[in-house]
């Protein structure tokens, strides 16, 4: 007996977003692995000058950093206006540099002692007086793998 | 009878990893830091005299700059903008000026014999009031000297760029163009302001 096949309504199934969450965690995961947090809150004011051949800074858990500029300005009462340094999160000396970097190369691992680079991000405007103290300074601590920092631009 | 265990409700998963998403997207921060490396001499002992190395006058290249950032280069005043030009004529000195640097015949291998001005060094020396800027500006111009000699040699003997070498040929090509720039002890230079 032929039937009329009663017409079905179809509707489109619903979309399945059980994957969703697994899409979302491997976009977490990417970022968390790419991820830099800031390195420290600056006191200085620090806008690095430009150059044009540039290297990349590589391995940053090999890199310690000395910043140099004038403080800013919530800390100008306390310490002036003049160019400071700073290591880690505080103001510092000339004479805290040795120390301070032979700290840091003591908490490396021994084989990475060796190749210990400081990053030097100064401010443009900074006098070399001071950068040439901090250079000096280095020296003696024997850090001698160093890098001035700066930002690309074109020619001239 | 061993009751059915409810299943737990995980469409919450993806806002919580939403949320965590985005707390990473604002604090990430991807620019890589790039700079200029440099290698600093060790440190002098403190007994230490400083005495005038006997280097022949004809294999160093000077390079002063005074307090007002302006160039003083082999006793010239010059302009930043004509200072790579000057630096990889004295570090090539193709026609064997006898007052640019001496060569020497060196074997490097891959490229062979070459006439090389493996004593040369360039100096620069700064003042205590010279902007940091200029003295990256200097530092700059004289890497950019070395960077595009090397990439001619490159061109020319493995007709490729010198980023595009192998290891070894890179490091041949280094050979014949050895980076010296030196650090100068700091001395004061430019006078009283």
């Amino acid at each position: 007996m032929a039937q009329i096949r009663k017409k079905e309504k179809k509707e489109a199934p619903a979309l399945s977003t059980s994957s969703l969450p697994d899409i979302i965690f491997m976009l977490l995961f990417f970022f968390m692995a790419v991820t830099t947090m800031k390195e420290v809150t600056y006191k200085v004011k620090v806008s690095t000058p430009s150059a044009t051949e540039l290297q990349k800074l590589e391995n940053k858990s090999l890199v310690r950093y000395v910043y140099i500029g004038e403080p800013m300005k919530e800390f100008q009462e306390q310490v002036g206006t003049a160019t400071r340094i700073q290591l880690n999160d505080q103001f510092a000396d000339i004479a805290d540099i040795e120390s301070y970097v032979t700290l840091e190369r003591g908490s490396m691992k021994e084989e990475d002692q060796a190749l210990m680079t400081v990053s030097i991000k100064a401010d443009k405007e900074t006098r070399m007086g001071i950068i040439t103290d901090v250079k000096q300074a280095l020296r003696r601590a024997y850090a001698l793998k160093i890098i001035y920092q700066a930002g690309a631009r074109k020619e001239f | 009878m061993a009751r059915k265990l409810n299943e737990i409700n995980a469409s919450s998963m993806a806002d919580i990893s939403f949320l965590l998403l985005i707390f990473f997207l604002v604090t990430t921060s991807m620019n890589v830091s790039t700079g200029l490396s440099r290698r600093l001499p060790p440190p002098l002992p403190d007994d230490h005299i400083p005495e005038d190395i006997d280097i022949n006058k004809r294999n160093i290249f000077v390079v002063k700059i005074n307090s007002e950032n302006k160039l003083l280069v082999q006793n010239e005043v010059l302009d930043i903008r004509d200072l790579k030009e000057k630096a990889k004529e004295f570090i090539e000195n193709k026609a064997n000026d006898p007052t640019l640097p001496a060569k020497f015949k060196i074997n490097v291998p891959l490229i062979g014999e070459i006439d090389v001005t493996k004593e040369h060094v360039i100096s620069v020396q700064n003042d205590v009031d010279t902007e940091y800027q200029a003295y990256i500006d200097v530092q700059n111009e004289l890497v950019a000297a070395y960077n595009e000699l090397r990439e001619a040699l490159s061109k020319d003997k493995f007709g490729k760029s010198f980023t595009e070498l192998k290891e070894d040929e890179q490091k041949a090509v280094q050979a014949v163009y050895p980076q010296k720039i030196s650090e100068a002890e700091p001395k004061n230079y430019g006078g009283v302001k």
